[in-house]
């Protein structure tokens, strides 16, 4: 089972996902991630340091959620990924496209 | 005690194993069509990497594949039904593995597969590039009179470099 939750941390809500990001969980993630862009929250951080895996459905899940913040100039950035996290954002070459940070710390300073 | 229900599930579990024997190498899953299902054919394939001696990483790119293919099949073959069946047959090759994978929905045209272009960045679409990307082998056979036929194959590093 998937768990997401969302809180605020400094400048910025960060949605935390915990379990692994499949066909299966991803419409999940999307609602939620939908649902801060809704309100076109300016600032989202995803915290993936409790998700083993993802698969495309996951990346494509957070490609959208980057879609529509762009659409209001909002930023959406990635951390905490483990490595084959990280693989599928290689594969895909969207690590290039995604600001993604080690930790939350460091994405939060980037932000600010 | 409640007499169970003969259901066409029951009759499916009581059905007698076939004679014979079964190769050493292998293992098949027979699955429904559900996403929820994922999870368990990636714990599958990632184990059998690791006793076949592919590293950590290269056990789960490959799974990674499986995962990508499976679900292919499940969103655009079956159309998200998820009762229709899926089999994934994995054999321990000498210098790798290999992994077919079968469903009987409508038969895609293996000139439509097609990795998509990366450059532009939209949600979908990643799963057949992942897959190409990953295994050494990727190919749908022709000669699968009902639904689709693909199989993988991905071969130890050490062993490709003996070849």
């Amino acid at each position: 089972m998937i768990e997401v939750s969302v809180q605020d941390v400094g400048n910025a809500k960060v949605l935390s996902i915990t379990g692994d990001v499949d066909l299966y969980s991803s419409p999940e993630v999307r609602k939620e991630l939908m649902a801060l862009t809704d309100q076109k929250v300016k600032n989202i951080l995803v915290d993936l340091n409790k998700v083993s895996y993802m698969d495309s459905s996951g990346v494509a899940t957070l490609v959208e959620g980057l879609q529509q913040i762009g659409k209001y100039k909002g930023k959406l950035a990635l951390f905490g990924l483990h490595s084959v996290v990280k693989e599928v954002f290689e594969l895909s070459r969207l690590d290039k496209v995604f600001d993604i940070y080690p930790d939350q710390d460091s994405a939060l300073e980037k932000l600010s | 005690m409640p007499k169970v229900q003969k259901t066409a599930d029951v009759v499916e579990a009581a059905r007698p194993l076939e004679h014979g024997t079964i190769s050493e190498g292998s293992v098949e899953f027979r699955v429904p069509s559900d996403p929820k299902i994922l999870k368990i054919i990636r714990g599958g394939i990632a184990h059998l990497c690791e006793l076949i001696g592919f590293s950590e990483p290269e056990s789960k790119s490959i799974m990674l594949a499986v995962d990508e293919a499976c679900s292919n099949i499940m969103k655009h073959t079956y159309a998200g039904a998820v009762n229709r069946p899926i089999v994934v047959s994995c054999s321990m090759l000498g210098n790798g593995i290999k992994v077919v994978l079968r469903d009987v929905g409508k038969k895609v045209s293996k000139h439509k597969i097609k990795a998509r272009e990366l450059d532009e960045v939209r949600p979908g679409g990643l799963g057949v590039h992942i897959i190409q990307s990953v295994m050494d082998e990727v190919f749908y056979d022709d000669a699968c009179t009902q639904g689709n036929c693909l199989t993988l194959i991905k071969y130890l590093q050490h062993k490709k470099e003996d070849l």
